[in-house]
């Protein structure tokens, strides 16, 4: 995956062809660029000023109160807090079960686990919505409405078909080698994935980590369902809630939701190279 | 093999089956638990009129619940509509602008890793957050689409405000995302062996020819990986129709997801919300079968192109 960047390929085009698409590549990245810079100039701006035609990137007086402002006028920490506190234990929930379970399904024998993982793969092509109803009413049976239980405990049941899959695939690429030297000195399998897969494993568990911390700060149906307190809110529901409230004040309803997107932003350029090959390998969404 | 050797060796194997196990066992509970149990329950529950809020007069209600998504509730037939507008819009066009996009990137770029990192970023921003800022965008008056629009002299339009242009305005949004398709093209472009083109261009076939003989059918596999993910992924758009439109206006953008949630959170139908789901898991079966059944035409294998057999 790594020569994707270095090796060009095959080249079956012309020199005028190549500066053309030079030309629509860069356009394009422009565009893609537009609508953050969009928010990040409409954040800065004075509210009387946000509605001007035509459209001025450059504030001409440039507001950095609507950050603090945009913070108090929601209880946005709270919420910050709130996401913080549903993200740690998924992604730490996804690591270690997903890295467990496709640890046995990359290396281990036993009787049916072939099946089992083809109801994996079938797992990915589950739409959501099928489940959705009657989770509502298990964990509505359980007492967990109103708490972040049914938010966080599905992640440490198996951590999501595509990660068990993403990982799988890596550990198939790793020598067994190794694993049998230590098999044979009488190691558990437990300690051979401690000592010899995890170590080599990093690459493919931080992809698996990033993803599902993005996945999992933006969510916003399964907060939707369960959140029924308002100081539990997390960040989505904080926004979507207080829309109403900030509705005509672009400013700060922008302030917020760039700092919002912070975390994920802040993820996504330290875990670049993760990230994006996480992506070509399972064709994620 | 000896006898005792061969003893060992099965309870060594008994042994790592117990241990695979185990080790499955958090996705097996979840498997179990979370999705094969809740959709047997679903199954049951569409066929009765449970509700959520007055659970005492529950009973068995047999097809009607399908019978009036099917024949009398005209929102299912309008969400059914607005949903795969939007999906098939969303795919066709992702899948062109990637490959077109992936094409350009493949002509040898300088500086691809900043261009990667700019077309990956909307991968990394979803949600609420990011549906506010194109609901700012597509605002009519002050909007970034419309100040665009003014800019080229274009007539101004009402975006998510207008039942014509409210699914277009959509598929803008999710073709923002399209850098994360283009470089999944890219790297399967990179893999295909120079020397096709290169005795290609010796028989004398023409750049377009090239591309439709060598490239297009060498990326078949992603295409269909791509078409089936991307009709399921949208065939579930619920965060942007919830904070954007909320289905509107007069119902141009109810899809089907949020006409569910609807269902089964605001009107408190469960009963007939689980047929909803079923319909939908139904249909998006059927849909993705006859993509498999079609594969066979279109998808080409290394063994020897569309249909071969081994």
């Amino acid at each position: 995956m790594a020569s994707a960047v270095d090796t060009l390929g095959p080249r079956p085009t012309g020199r005028w062809a190549r500066r053309l698409s030079a030309l629509v590549i860069v356009a394009g990245a422009v565009a893609v660029l537009l609508p953050l810079a969009w928010m990040l100039t409409t954040s800065l701006k004075p509210e009387s000023q946000v509605f001007r035609t035509p459209i001025e990137w450059v504030p001409t007086t440039v507001r950095l109160e609507n950050y603090p402002e945009a913070v108090t006028l929601i209880p946005f920490w709270r919420y910050a807090l709130n996401s913080l506190i549903v993200s740690v234990p998924v992604v730490i929930g996804t690591v270690v079960s997903s890295t467990a379970v496709a640890y046995a399904f990359a290396r281990m024998r036993a009787p049916g686990l072939r099946w089992l993982f083809l109801l994996v793969i079938a797992g990915i092509m589950l739409p959501g919505e099928v489940t959705l109803v009657p989770s509502f009413l298990l964990y509505k049976e359980l007492g967990w409405v109103g708490t972040y239980l049914p938010l966080t405990v599905p992640a440490w049941l198996g951590g999501g078909a595509f990660n068990i899959f993403l990982l799988r695939q890596y550990f198939l690429t790793i020598p067994r080698e190794q694993e049998e030297l230590a098999r044979v000195e009488g190691h558990s399998f437990l300690s051979i994935l401690f000592r010899v897969i995890i170590p080599q494993s990093w690459p493919a568990i931080s992809v698996v980590a990033a993803l599902q911390f993005v996945d999992v700060w933006n969510d916003f149906l399964g907060p939707l369902l369960y959140l029924t307190d308002q100081n539990r809110y997390t960040l989505p529901l904080g926004l979507n809630f207080y829309k109403d409230i900030y509705n005509t004040q672009w400013a700060h309803l922008m302030a917020a939701s760039l700092l919002a997107l912070l975390p994920c932003i802040i993820v996504f350029f330290m875990a670049q190279r993760a990230f994006t090959q996480g992506i070509v390998l399972t064709g994620r969404r | 093999m000896t006898q005792q050797s061969l003893r060992r060796y099965r309870r060594g194997s008994t042994r790592e089956a117990a241990a695979a196990y185990l080790f499955v066992s958090p996705w097996i509970i979840g498997f179990v638990g979370l999705t094969l149990g809740p959709m047997l329950a679903s199954l049951a529950l569409s066929f009765t009129d449970y509700n959520l809020v007055t659970t005492d007069g529950t009973s068995f209600v047999g097809t009607s619940n399908y019978r009036e998504a099917l024949l009398d509730d005209p929102l299912v037939i309008a969400s059914v509509k607005v949903t795969t507008y939007y999906a098939l819009l969303a795919v066709v066009l992702d899948l062109v602008v990637g490959l077109a996009l992936a094409l350009m990137l493949n002509t040898g770029l300088r500086t691809i890793g900043t261009i990667r990192t700019i077309y990956y970023l909307p991968a990394a921003v979803s949600g609420v957050a990011v549906s506010l800022l194109w609901l700012w965008i597509f605002q009519p008056s002050g909007g970034l689409a419309n100040g665009l629009l003014d800019l080229v002299g274009l007539p101004e339009i009402d975006w998510v405000y207008s039942t014509t242009w409210v699914i277009p305005a959509f598929v803008l949004m999710s073709l923002w995302g399209v850098g994360r398709s283009a470089f999944i093209y890219l790297a399967i472009l990179q893999r295909i062996p120079t020397n096709l083109y290169e005795a290609a261009a010796m028989d004398g076939a023409k750049p377009m020819r090239r591309l439709f003989r060598i490239t297009v059918p060498l990326v078949t596999p992603a295409i269909f990986l791509n078409l089936i993910l991307g009709l399921i992924g949208n065939f579930q758009t619920f965060t942007q129709a919830f904070v954007i439109s909320e289905g509107g206006p007069a119902n141009a953008s109810l899809f089907y997801t949020l006409y569910l949630y609807r269902n089964a959170f605001r009107y408190f139908r469960v009963g007939y919300a689980s047929a909803l789901a079923w319909l939908l898991f139904a249909l998006l079966l059927g849909l993705t079968l006859l993509i498999f059944r079609s594969a066979r035409h279109w998808v080409y294998y290394e063994a020897g192109g569309p249909g071969a057999k081994p």
